[in-house]
């Protein structure tokens, strides 16, 4: 055993600090990360986590403060001088080149060669080591990585971190877009990464998880280290109360709604893309969540019904009429509204403006004589901003700009400017914070309360179960089971997503479809 | 399993797609009675292929831009502006290597500038090369005082001389000169970390940074040998039209493009091989010399040409999707 008193930790951070303008990002933040530990940073989003990460991995340079690795300066002058110090960053963004094999990916910059000739045999047998650890049926050397899963990409990630000998592993949410199998083989190889002297730095929004894995934490709130210590006694109660400081939150409030008339109906509804057809009716006022796997089928259903993916066969019935268009427009037009699971690749467009963004679905009010009246238009936004909490320096600032839950407000906040009756909202709260959450859960709630009808898709089951009126699950492309949300529980939602059958009920026929 | 076929078939087709399409192009016109006698024979073969040359250097510097992620509209004018130069001093009385030497060093500082702008001032490779193709251009014609420069015929005549001399080498020198230069930058991009690299930071140029790729340096260095390969295909050029004529080869840079991309080159990068390219030159060449055989006017072969370059993008992206 290591002599843990006398070695010096990793990492240590001593009072870094960094402004942006007149924004102070950090101030004064000490951080210390021991050997083999799995550190867990915590915080909302613009706490000052990413701005941390940033001038750990060599990105930016702090205005004060310094840094130590093994007890050794360390002040790298870019991300490949962080790198060649051992530090390796996982984004959620993955940083991988899409046509180039597993192999030239993880070899990338670090190539074995001869006088600029590749030795190829060397290489090989590097990546076969490396891939041994993060063992994955998809993955193998040759294969180029776009054709990889989510997962998959993000294993590869690890395999260069640990070709690259790091010693620390930063992992900025690495399960926010990961299967529940993946997730769970993600957690055995991070615990392989101890037992081999690499320390890891966990940023997720998945308080739980961090429960599961993390050693130790630190919580970020405005840009100052609010607390730390070992995860051990320290209850997700008093992370929560760190991460929000004085503010009282309630994650999920109670917005009273009833529901009344059916609104919308799938009779059979079939896409292209969607393994069977799917029924279920939503009324007004009515928050129904649709729960499974990530690939279950959820995210089709939602994009048929809107028009994005091609309609095979069936009905759909909005307000007592069918649907006979089969454009995304169409279906505007009638009520419906999507919020997409990309956010930044489908569900906005980062580059223009909180305005633009708003309004894109529904420009005709700002329209006089076929010009459009950019200053109505804003006139127009500037009251959602103030309904939906968005921090913006105005509707003129690029999305792009934006936080995470504010980026997803403005999504949410096109939805409410094109007046949709019928929101489709898929994973709305995936990545973002915990007070921007509970602000999204409460003004869906509202929405039932107007007589809006939610179809609200999710990987989290505790916000299905905290705000839907009823749920229904998804298991390989099939609807399973549909009940109150009274008469379900977390386990026996995990049960119908993963089996595909309830404790209550005979086992459904076993498909062989994927 | 099934997905695996499929990658199987997939990767097949990237390989031989061009392939097919090239023999489609030769069967068609081997199965019109009226040009096929003239159409199959050797001699058709060897000017086809000699008619190739320009385009097909051209493009093998541009396989290399376009792989990396960038694009290079200069090409056509640099390829004047190098004929030019050579012609200029081979009539000033230079020795005809230097004046060869001279007209693809032009090139490559051509090259070398579009580089340095895309890298140090950061702007697009698009607008950046548009500039140059005028710079170029105009350079070109003002060294030539804007009419064609006669120069003595010398030995550079016979690069591109469909009998050449001496008689066992079968083929103009300037084909083998394709042949060797497209066979040493397959070998580049497939057996040397350059070629890797530039693979890279046409996939994603940000990861490329972060692994510590030089990312500028890389991309320098592509622009530049693709304008060395600009200069040489000037010098053949002038071997061909024995002038150096600054008004020549005016909108070829489409045809180098289109070769390019009817060979499996992406334009937004990352993928893309000397050999696919190599054949959408000589799909492109054939279809003219068919067409021309046929006694069709010019205007057919452009709308031919012009479909095709769709219809190959086309199939492209259906070959990815069931890839």
């Amino acid at each position: 055993m290591r002599d843990v008193a006398a070695a010096p930790p990793v990492l240590r951070m001593a009072g870094v600090s960094k402004s942006f303008g007149a924004t102070r990002a950090l101030d004064d933040v000490s951080f210390v990360l021991g050997h083999g530990q799995v550190h867990a940073l915590i915080g909302e989003n613009g706490a000052g986590k990413s701005t941390m990460m940033k001038i750990l991995s060599g990105a930016i340079s702090p205005d004060a403060g310094r840094m130590e690795i093994d007890g050794r300066p360390y002040a790298p002058s870019g991300p490949a001088d962080g790198l060649r110090c051992g530090v390796s960053m996982i984004y959620q963004e993955l940083n991988l080149a899409p046509h180039l094999t597993v192999e030239e990916n993880i070899m990338l910059g670090r190539e074995a060669h001869t006088a600029g000739w590749l030795d190829r045999k060397a290489m090989m047998r590097k990546v076969r080591e490396s891939l041994e650890l993060v063992r994955h049926p998809e993955i193998s050397p040759e294969v180029p990585v776009g054709r990889l899963s989510v997962g998959a990409k993000q294993l590869v990630e690890i395999a260069r971190a640990l070709t690259n000998r790091s010693r620390i592993v930063v992992m900025d949410e690495p399960t926010s877009s990961l299967t529940q199998e993946d997730s769970q083989r993600l957690f055995e190889i991070i615990r392989g990464l101890k037992g081999q002297d690499v320390s890891i730095i966990y940023i997720s929004h998945f308080l739980e998880e961090i429960q599961r894995v993390a050693d130790s934490y630190t919580v970020l709130r405005d840009g100052r280290s609010v607390g730390s210590g070992t995860m051990e006694g320290t209850s997700l109660e008093d992370i929560i109360q760190l991460m929000v400081g004085q503010k009282f939150i309630q994650l999920f409030p109670k917005v009273e709604h009833t529901a009344g008339e059916p609104v919308l109906s799938l009779n059979s509804l079939k896409g292209t893309r969607m393994a069977s057809p799917v029924s279920l009716t939503l009324s007004k006022g009515e928050i129904l969540g649709v729960a499974g796997l990530v690939g279950s089928g959820r995210t089709e259903m939602l994009r048929t019904l809107f028009g994005l993916d091609e309609v095979e066969g069936g009905a759909v019935v909005v307000s007592g009429a069918e649907l006979t268009g089969r454009r995304p427009w169409t279906r505007i037009r009638r009520g419906l509204g999507l919020l997409s699971e990309d956010r930044q690749g489908e569900g906005l467009a980062p580059a223009l403006t909180v305005a633009d963004n708003m309004t894109l679905s529904d420009l005709a009010p700002y329209r006089r004589h076929g010009l459009l009246s950019p200053s109505r238009q804003r006139r127009a936004v500037a009251g959602l901003i103030g309904t939906l909490k968005i921090k913006a320096k105005g509707p003129d600032q690029k999305v792009g700009d934006l936080s995470g839950g504010n980026q997803q407000k403005v999504a949410l906040a096109r939805l409410l400017h094109q007046k949709a009756s019928v929101l489709l909202l898929d994973e709305p709260t995936r990545g973002i914070d915990v007070v921007s959450k509970s602000q999204i859960y409460e003004l869906i709630g509202g929405l039932a309360r107007e007589g809006k009808a939610v179809l609200f898709v999710s990987s989290y089951l505790p916000e299905l179960l905290g705000i839907c009126d009823r749920i229904v699950v998804f298991h390989r492309g099939v609807l399973v089971e549909s009940r109150p949300t009274s008469a379900w529980d977390a386990a026996g939602l995990m049960a119908a997503a993963t089996v595909g059958r309830t404790s209550r009920e005979k086992p459904i026929e076993q498909r062989n479809t994927v | 399993m099934s997905r695996q076929r499929r990658t199987g078939v997939g990767r097949a087709l990237n390989l031989f797609g061009p392939f097919i399409g090239l023999l489609l192009v030769i069967a068609l016109f081997a199965l019109i009675p009226e040009v096929q006698g003239r159409f199959l024979r050797a001699a058709n073969f060897k000017s086809v292929a000699t008619q190739s040359v320009i385009v097909a250097l051209g493009a093998l510097g541009m396989t290399l831009i376009i792989i990396s992620g960038g694009i290079d509209l200069s090409a056509a004018s640099n390829i004047a502006l190098a004929s030019v130069i050579t012609a200029y001093a081979i009539n000033a009385g230079a020795a005809p290597i230097l004046a060869i030497l001279l007209g693809v060093l032009t090139g490559g500082l051509v090259g070398l500038v579009n580089g340095g702008l895309v890298t140090r001032l950061r702007l697009v490779p698009f607008i950046v090369t548009m500039g140059m193709m005028g710079i170029a251009r105009g350079a070109a014609k003002w060294i030539a005082g804007n009419q064609k420069i006669d120069a003595p015929m010398t030995w550079v005549n016979e690069l591109m001389s469909k009998s050449p001399r001496p008689p066992w080498l079968l083929l103009a020198p300037g084909i083998w000169i394709v042949i060797l230069f497209a066979v040493a930058m397959a070998v580049l991009l497939k057996y040397t970390v350059f070629g890797r690299h530039i693979f890279a930071v046409g996939s994603n140029e940000a990861t490329a940074r972060l692994c510590g790729l030089r990312t500028n340096q890389i991309k320098i260095l592509v622009y530049a040998i693709s304008g060395l390969f600009c200069g040489l295909s000037g010098v053949m050029e002038f071997s061909r039209l024995t002038v150096g004529d600054p008004t020549v080869a005016v909108g070829l840079e489409l045809d180098i493009i289109a070769a390019v991309v009817i060979g499996g080159g992406s334009l937004s990068g990352g993928e893309g091989s000397i050999l696919g390219t190599m054949v959408g030159v000589l799909i492109m060449s054939f279809l003219r010399n068919g067409c021309t055989m046929m006694g069709w006017p010019n205007y057919i072969q452009e709308i031919i040409i012009g479909a095709i370059i769709i219809v190959a993008v086309a199939l492209d992206r259906l070959r990815h999707r069931t890839a």
